[in-house]
């Protein structure tokens, strides 16, 4: 089993999705140049957060245009798996490889703090190891998080059961009080139709030691790993 | 040969940085406003000898593929002889 971490000009997450796959998850990984183009050693690749290309033009539209990204369409077609954090699920979403789009926030600011998400499905292979309905507690820190959708594109993602984490209190009511930046029906996560791409605003890679305020975020890793066990065999 | 490219938000959209831009319009004094919205303005010049034709449908593809985000924005092109 391999991680691969893609690294933007302007990434500033990939150190720490690289030290919580080799240090906690415990699993080989490499960064992958955006200029890279062949992914076949690869079983899982993270799409990290960040300010790729400086957030010029919009938050991810750039990244998207990056050599690796037509790579990255055919590993997911293969039905490998994207895991796309914070710029990295704009980035998926801008690339097409996800529905919809995160815009400015409803307040404009950049918000900085720990949120509790609730888990809506334990049937996507980054939360099968974790009951749905739990609570997570997991930072954000982002200025375009407010995810943007039409009406069809919206009922298609709750029909199939592709909205994987949405903001909610401390006792996981999805509430408006919790809508910290505003995104439709509360999303702060959502996969593809075939649940191998997720795309989540909040980072669970800051997240996997109690030390720093919450280990939720290794849950989601541990999925993953074991999501690939199944996949290799 | 340029192509003016205007990228604004979809009607129906929210527009939280036109909303703040249009109270701090109002704190100017100006109470008579409905609305502010903010969109984005690119020129792109082409090199000599370009028809209009040409630059028209040059400058729709890269607003449709690059500058706008077709979920959340629309565009417009208008096409300009040079120093104009």
């Amino acid at each position: 089993m391999k991680f691969g971490v893609i690294v933007f000009p302007g990434s500033n997450c990939d150190h720490d999705a690289y030290h919580v796959v080799s240090k906690y998850v415990g699993q080989p990984v490499d960064f992958i140049w955006h200029k890279e183009t062949d992914l076949s050693s690869f079983d899982a690749v993270i799409v990290p957060g960040g300010f790729s290309y400086g957030d010029y033009l919009r938050a991810g539209a750039l990244a998207r245009f990056s050599p690796v990204m037509a790579s990255l369409k055919e590993f997911a077609a293969e039905g490998k798996f994207v895991m796309g954090i914070c710029n990295g699920f704009q980035i998926l979403c801008e690339a097409g490889l996800l529905p919809g789009a995160l815009r400015r926030n409803a307040g404009l600011h950049f918000i900085c703090k720990h949120v509790n998400l609730r888990v809506e499905t334990s049937n996507s292979p980054f939360t099968n190891r974790i009951e749905a309905g739990r609570v997570l507690s997991l930072p954000i820190a982002h200025a375009e998080g407010n995810y943007t959708c039409d009406d069809e594109t919206y009922s298609s993602l709750e029909e199939n059961g592709q909205i994987v984490f949405r903001y909610c209190d401390e006792y996981g009511n999805v509430v408006e009080s919790a809508n910290e930046n505003g995104s439709r029906g509360n999303i702060a996560g959502i996969t593809n139709l075939d649940r191998n791409v997720l795309g989540m605003m909040p980072h669970p890679e800051r997240a996997c030691d109690d030390l720093l305020g919450s280990s939720d975020g290794c849950d989601i890793f541990r999925s993953l790993t074991s999501s690939i066990e199944a996949f290799v065999a | 040969m340029k192509a003016k490219v205007y990228v604004t938000l979809k009607k129906g959209v929210l527009d939280p940085q036109g909303k703040a831009i249009h109270h701090s319009a109002e704190l100017l004094g100006f109470t008579q406003l409905a609305d502010i919205r903010q969109g984005k303005y690119f020129e792109i010049t082409f090199n000599n000898g370009i028809g209009e034709a040409e630059a028209r449908e040059a400058a729709e593809s890269i607003g449709r593929d690059v500058l706008a985000n077709p979920v959340i924005e629309d565009f417009a092109v208008e096409i300009a002889e040079d120093g104009k």
